[in-house]
């Protein structure tokens, strides 16, 4: 499905392109989405480093054991392939709490270490589990308690309550995140049916 | 009064959990800083390794944009969502989402501009932004990282969450805020 829609948007943007007389943009949006794309993973690699010390400091000093303690049982319930005592467990737990609180730019390296840890309960290496696709749904629908982002921009355009949207981002991201996560249920039953 | 608390969050809170980890951990004899540089030492390879996945979809993301395909599209979706109650400004937002987390910042901010952030729309689109994350990017990196190549149903997932997720922003906001 990712070749096909990689190839959609590229070959379909080259030649929509060429069909409507825009055909010059594609080189230079190409090579700079390519420089883009170089420098992004540049600067989260400052970030994972930062929140992987973190981690690790966290780890040692029991209060990833804590995490788990208060978040873990709903966790354990979406991922039921994961052993109970496994770091992957820990991963996950730290990359959800991240989220909850509003540390945006800790969550990617947390759920990176955390699909690492998945990684290393699969057999086939280069196809995503369950328990991958699971975590993918609990991030891409982010269940944040504060967008300090948005609150941000907000305050910046000039809004008298720039927290007003706090509740409903709430209710959304968790209707969000409770459709990606029956969609993945579903998906999962009707793809380890097919072996593949 | 509640915006105050949220701004206070989001300005206080990693510097209080930057205090709070290191803190905990050396009060439990934790040796902090070989700890945290053990730690951080795993960051390094994985930007190397995510490169050539975040070259792929920036790349193609960046020339469907570049085309004119994209705009196309939403110009296409417009009048088929206005149907069902979408703004039509809202529409260019929801198609970039979960493609480009730069450009839909980009977008909400002209949106927040062009029509106030105490706006209908603009309120709308502030959740929409707040709530999802950016689909495409995560699993690139997420996967990529691990060197995951086939991500088998891990698209339809996200998709399902960005598209939930526009739907009940505007339906909460009309709730909410349209008076």
């Amino acid at each position: 499905m990712i070749n096909l829609i990689w190839i959609l948007f590229l070959t379909g943007g080259i030649i929509y392109a060429g069909l409507t007389g825009k055909i010059h943009l594609v080189t230079p949006s190409a090579i700079s989405a390519a420089e883009n794309a170089v420098t992004l993973a540049i600067k989260l690699t400052g970030v994972m480093c930062l929140w992987l010390g973190m981690m690790k400091i966290a780890e040692r000093a029991g209060l990833v054991r804590l995490m788990s303690r208060i978040i873990g049982p709903f966790i354990r319930l979406l991922f039921p392939g994961v052993p109970p005592g496994h770091p992957a467990m820990g991963a996950i737990v730290m990359t959800v709490s991240a989220n909850m609180l509003g540390l945006g730019n800790a969550v990617t390296p947390l759920g990176i270490k955390a699909m690492q840890e998945l990684q290393k309960l699969s057999r086939d290496r280069e196809t995503a589990t369950p328990a991958m696709c699971t975590l993918l749904a609990l991030c891409t629908t982010g269940l944040t308690l504060v967008p300090a982002t948005v609150i941000a921009l907000r305050a910046a355009a000039g809004s008298t309550d720039p927290g007003e949207i706090v509740g409903a981002t709430l209710v959304t991201s968790i209707a969000a995140a409770f459709a990606a996560l029956t969609v993945d249920r579903i998906c999962r039953a009707a793809f380890t049916g097919r072996g593949r | 009064m509640f915006a105050a608390v949220c701004d206070l969050l989001s300005v206080w809170s990693i510097p209080v959990v930057l205090l709070f980890i290191p803190l905990a951990g050396y009060l439990r004899r934790v040796r902090v800083y070989e700890a945290f540089v053990e730690g951080a030492a795993e960051g390094f390879q994985t930007a190397v390794r995510i490169m050539p996945f975040l070259v792929a979809m920036l790349v193609a993301v960046a020339v469907f944009r570049a085309s004119g395909a994209l705009e196309d599209c939403v110009a296409m979706l417009q009048p088929l969502l206005s149907l069902v109650g979408v703004p039509p400004e809202l529409v260019p937002l929801a198609v970039l989402r979960p493609l480009s987390g730069t450009g839909a910042l980009g977008l909400t901010t002209e949106l927040l501009a062009s029509e106030g952030p105490d706006s209908l729309v603009g309120r709308m689109a502030s959740t929409i932004l707040g709530s999802t994350d950016t689909t495409f990017y995560i699993l690139t990196v997420y996967f990529g990282a691990v060197g995951i190549r086939n991500p088998r149903y891990a698209v339809i997932v996200g998709l399902a969450g960005d598209i939930t997720g526009f739907f009940v922003s505007i339906w909460i906001c009309r709730m909410l805020f349209a008076s």
